[in-house]
């Protein structure tokens, strides 16, 4: 079986005030190809820690993350971003938009930063497709929480990446808006063909996955499958 | 193992980014613009004016000279001299000038005035500008004076009245606007009365002692003034004329303007480095608020470089802009100059662009705007993209090395561009220490007094009070900012106040009955008993009579001056060699000198080596040193002499003074004139006296000095004016930096206003913690700046004028409040539209 990610002894610890705190210890999980895979545990278990991990925008302490083929460790920072920009989109809690650009500008980002030819083409052709064609030159501020999400969804799929990190992808929406958001993410990436991990602690959501891990106080718990 | 290929988006891609970016946030890149266009306006303006002058002055030097080169001397040109003008083809025109007191007919006045007497076709290009027109060309003919026409205003002369020089009575044909040869500083102390050269034997005013120039002008189209420069040059300086060519001179009064120039230049650079700091400060926060930003782009795939330059262009663009704008405002602000400098600019002017000052400009905003952008701009190197995820993620902040390295960068540049202004790398140095150090002390002072509040923090203040002093030390808090901008501001402009009040008070006449307001000049020695009786006559008494004898330097330490003149590598100043001397000799000090090294001799004999006492300023000029000898030329004698003592004189004493003394029992047998001070009481004693004294000996000279006050106070008013007016500049960029400081902390100010309006304080209340903020501010700023001005300038008056400081109050009594109050109304205009709206609706909007 073919791994996009493999995650091998990976240990990270940050420092507070003079105390060493332990965030990861020794976690070791492999994702296959075209699987959706869901992180989850309570706040404080390290689950966000290991997605940024495993999305290379930090470094372990030790042990290794491999994605794509490529040890992050042995990049440098602009490499994992180049990495990133070609293999990787990303859905954020907080939608992580950009308040100075409109919603078609958002999306196109990740295309121009690939030096993508007629990106505003596709970029259109995206936020028609999470019902927004009639949002493109709307900032941020002037949409709702779910409209940015979806923006945010449609600039995750926008390079078409190997693997799609969602953090939390609901954690900020109503229960109504966080459902259809939900639907989307997952019918996207069913179109796509694209490796997907949540990072959730709501359960319903991880068991609408494939696979599933749960984190407690740094340590991985369970590999199971989902229901 | 695949390694990442390189980031395919190129350069226009940045530009894009930089562009949708910069878009929303227009409204505070153009208030950090703001902040540099004034300072870029000063800059270019000075320099476009400077440049265009000097063009004017090189483009009309034959107009300004006249001729195209002019021979002169201070005496009459002995045989050496007049055989080399003959071996030039002789002179094409010439003038005897001296000052003399003039009266006129219908009128009780007297005035000193500078009598030119011409002979020729002179001036042989430009024209002697007169009212009536054909007054320039009929005088001669004539035989009558062409008269200043301000002189002619202020007495109220018309043409056809009669002006009395000395012997001879000539009718006035018209108003001399302008001619050339005449210099309008001078002017204003003795205008010119332009005359045929005919009449200057009949007036019998040359006489022993009178201080005369002798002109010859050559119109010589052909001739090769470099050449004459470098070979006739030196041997007229042996016979102690002189040749001056029509492009030297208008070289050299170029550099003179120039200088002034340069001073301005550098009090417009601390008004644009003064909106150099504003704009560190704003994109310091701006910056800031763009880290979660730049935390993203990276987190998307941008690197670290795509990231840092969409940043820099933005703010390179800004600095552009800012340098267009405050090009087209230093080009407007020149048109202003003339009008401010008016009759002391030596030439009409036809102001143009100064293609250099337009670029120096640009580059100039660019520049800068990066520069001190620089240190919070290199912070997004560091920012983790993991701050998408954690916003606590840290690495945003620069490692010691390298905000050392910025700070070199910015000063080695300030430095440079100060080089590039002053062309002296010594003040150049200076005056980036001195900006460094000011600085520093308004910065320190800002601290202190940050954490003199810290730790004296006055509990028992009610809560208003309490809530605006913690204003001042809370995160991101403008303090230290706004302390330098209202701190520089108040320095710049207290210590112009502080200096010219110096430079006036050294030519004040002190009311002291000793101190004399009258000079009589040329007074010969068959007059002295006349000019005694005269002055006892008017209720006057003689203060000093001063025997003066001229003479000129023959040898210094056994060399004569014609070898020194001649070793290229001599240490004499040129006007040592070539000066007449007014000397005098007395057996005592007086109240100007001090003994400095030596021993006074109060009296010699002539037999052997005279014992001399020479000035300060003589022995650094002549680098000569106590036991020297030098031998004196007094007209045909040669004396041998030598430095017993060194005297310092308060030249700025409106008294006469003397770079060489002679003790008593030498000259007094020797041809002499003397010079007499007096004081009159008032203006009408004083007309009343120098009327008599005119008619009695019109050969006199009267130095009114009461006049000569009044004619340097409209000289520094003058130059005062376009300093204040540059300085001025600092002033509106530090309300501008005050303003962008405000802006860019709003949105604080606001969530602060709103969390105290939700816990329920009143408008009026959040009204006072802002006012009161504001007021601690203004306050501090502009005392600890007009603190530091108070003191540099008691140094500068301790040090380099040697002279007690009285500071004038205008800085305590209008500056301090004023700018206080400035402050304030600015802080709370800003905040205005905060506390009168609904904190909801305020957080919706912002």
């Amino acid at each position: 079986m073919a791994y996009i990610l493999k995650v091998d002894h990976l240990t990270k610890s940050y420092r507070s005030g003079s105390r060493e705190l332990t965030v990861l210890n020794d976690v070791s999980f492999s994702i296959p190809e075209g699987a959706t895979f869901a992180i989850v545990g309570p706040s404080g278990s390290g689950k966000t820690t290991l997605l940024g991990l495993c999305a290379g925008l930090d470094i372990a302490d030790s042990g290794t993350v491999t994605l794509c083929g490529t040890t992050l460790s042995s990049l440098t920072e602009d490499e994992r971003a180049i990495l990133r920009n070609e293999k990787v989109g990303f859905v954020f809690q907080d939608f992580q938009l950009l308040p100075t650009l409109t919603a078609l500008e958002n999306v196109v980002v990740p295309l121009e930063l690939l030096g993508v030819k007629h990106a505003e083409t596709t970029g259109r052709t995206l936020l028609e497709k999470v019902g927004l064609g009639d949002r493109l030159d709307h900032y941020p501020n002037q949409l709702s929480g779910g409209e940015q999400q979806r923006v945010a969804l449609a600039r995750a799929f926008a390079n078409k990446p190997a693997i799609l990190f969602a953090d939390e992808p609901t954690g900020n929406l109503d229960e109504a808006t966080g459902e259809k958001v939900t639907d989307l993410l997952f019918e996207l990436n069913k179109e796509a063909g694209t490796t997907l991990v949540i990072v959730t602690h709501d359960m319903e959501l991880a068991r609408m996955t494939d696979h599933m891990i749960r984190l407690k106080g740094g340590k991985l718990m369970k590999n199971e499958t989902a229901v | 193992m695949n390694t990442p290929k390189k980031q395919k988006a190129g350069f226009s891609w940045l530009l894009k980014m930089a562009w949708r970016d910069g878009r929303a946030s227009w409204g505070r890149i153009l208030l950090f613009m703001a902040s540099t266009i004034l300072g870029i306006g000063a800059v270019v303006s000075i320099q476009s004016f400077s440049d265009t002058l000097k063009e004017n002055i090189a483009f009309q030097s034959k107009e300004l000279m006249g001729a195209d080169y002019i021979i002169d001397s201070d005496k009459e040109p002995n045989e050496r001299v007049q055989f080399l003008m003959d071996s030039l083809g002789g002179f094409d025109a010439r003038e005897v000038s001296f000052a003399s007191m003039a009266s006129f007919s219908g009128t009780d006045q007297t005035r000193l005035v500078r009598v030119r007497g011409i002979e020729g076709g002179f001036p042989f290009y430009g024209s002697l500008e007169t009212t009536p027109e054909n007054a320039a060309q009929d005088y001669q003919q004539k035989g009558g004076a062409l008269m200043d026409a301000t002189l002619m205003m202020q007495f109220d002369i018309q043409p056809g009245d009669t002006i009395n020089l000395g012997e001879i009575s000539l009718p006035v044909l018209g108003a001399l606007k302008k001619a050339p040869g005449s210099n309008s500083m001078f002017g204003a102390i003795a205008p010119p009365v332009i005359i045929p050269f005919r009449f200057i034997g009949p007036s019998q005013l040359v006489q022993l002692g009178s201080r005369v120039d002798y002109e010859f002008y050559f119109e010589d189209t052909t001739a090769d003034l470099e050449v004459l420069d470098e070979t006739v040059d030196p041997m007229l300086d042996d016979e102690n004329a002189d040749l001056d060519t029509h492009t030297s001179t208008s070289s050299r009064l170029g550099r003179r303007y120039e200088n002034f120039g340069k001073f301005l230049n550098l009090v417009a650079f601390i008004a644009l480095l003064l909106g150099c700091v504003g704009i560190a400060s704003s994109i310091h926060i701006y910056i800031k608020e763009k880290l979660g930003a730049v935390a993203l782009l990276k987190c998307l795939g941008a690197t670290r470089r795509q990231t840092f330059m969409i940043y820099l262009l933005q703010i390179a663009f800004m600095g552009f802009l800012g340098g267009i704008i405050g090009v087209g405002v230093g080009l407007l602000l020149q048109q202003f100059f003339p009008y401010f400098l008016g009759d002391l600019l030596p030439v009409n002017l036809s102001l143009s662009v100064s293609v250099p000052a337009v670029v120096s400009g640009l580059l100039l905003g660019v520049i800068m705007s990066v520069l001190f952008a620089l240190y919070p701009l290199l912070t997004t190197l560091g920012v983790s993209p993991l701050q998408t995820l954690r916003k606590q993620a840290a690495g945003s902040s620069l490692s010691r090395k390298w905000a050392w390295g910025v700070f070199g960068t910015i000063f080695l540049s300030i430095f440079l561009i100060s080089l590039w202004l002053l062309d002296n790398a010594r003040y150049a140095l200076w005056f980036v220490i001195g900006i460094g150090v000011t600085f520093a002390i308004l910065s320190g002072a800002a601290h202190l007094f940050m954490k003199g509040i810290k730790r004296y923090f006055p509990k028992h203040w009610n809560f208003e009070a309490r809530q605006s002093l913690l204003n001042l030390f809370r995160p991101q808090n403008q303090t230290l900012i706004l302390i330098l901008a209202i701190g520089v501001g108040s320095f710049l402009i207290s210590t112009l106040y502080f200096t010219k009040d110096m430079l006036l008070a050294q030519a004040t006449l002190e009311d002291q009955q000793n101190n004399p307001n009258i000079v009589l000049l040329d007074v010969q020695s068959d007059q002295r008993q006349g000019v005694t009786k005269t002055i006892e006559g008017n209720e006057m008494n003689v203060i000093s009579d001063i025997p003066i004898v001229t003479m000129r330097i023959a040898s210094i330490k056994g060399r004569p001056v014609n070898e020194i003149r001649r070793d290229t590598v001599n240490e004499v100043n040129r006007w040592i060699l070539s000066h007449e001397f007014r000397t005098t000799y007395r057996d005592h000090m007086v109240d100007s000198e001090e003994l400095i090294s030596g021993a006074f001799v109060d009296s010699a004999d002539r037999q052997g080596v005279i014992p001399i006492s020479v000035s300060e300023n003589f022995v650094d000029d002549a680098n000569v040193s106590l036991g020297d000898s030098i031998s004196f030329n007094v007209q045909g004698v040669i004396m041998p002499t030598v430095i017993k003592s060194v005297r310092r004189v308060d030249w700025s004493r409106m008294e006469p003074n003397f770079n060489i003394l002679f003790p008593a029992g030498i000259l007094e047998n020797a041809p002499q004139f003397r010079v007499f001070t007096t004081k009159a009481g008032n203006e009408n004693v004083s007309a009343r006296f120098q009327q008599q004294l005119v008619r009695l000996f019109p050969n006199i000279s009267v130095l009114d000095l009461r006049q000569l006050l009044n004619v340097l106070q409209d000289l520094l008013g003058k130059i005062s004016w376009i300093i204040n007016f540059i300085a001025s500049f600092s002033i509106i960029t530090g309300i501008i930096v005050l303003f962008g400081a405000i802006r860019s902390t709003r949105f604080q100010r606001i969530r602060e206003s709103v969390l105290l309006r939700t816990l329920g304080a009143r408008g009026k209340q959040i009204t006072r913690i802002v006012a009161l903020e504001y007021l601690y501010l203004g306050a501090l700023g502009s005392l600890i700046g007009i603190l530091l001005s108070l003191i540099s300038c008691w140094l500068l008056a301790y040090f380099a004028f040697d002279t007690t400081f009285v500071p004038s109050w205008f800085p305590f009594v209008v500056l301090f409040p004023g700018i206080t109050l400035l402050t304030l109304i600015i802080g709370w205009s800003n905040s205005r539209g905060v506390i009168k709206s609904a904190p909801l609706k305020v957080l919706r909007r912002e």
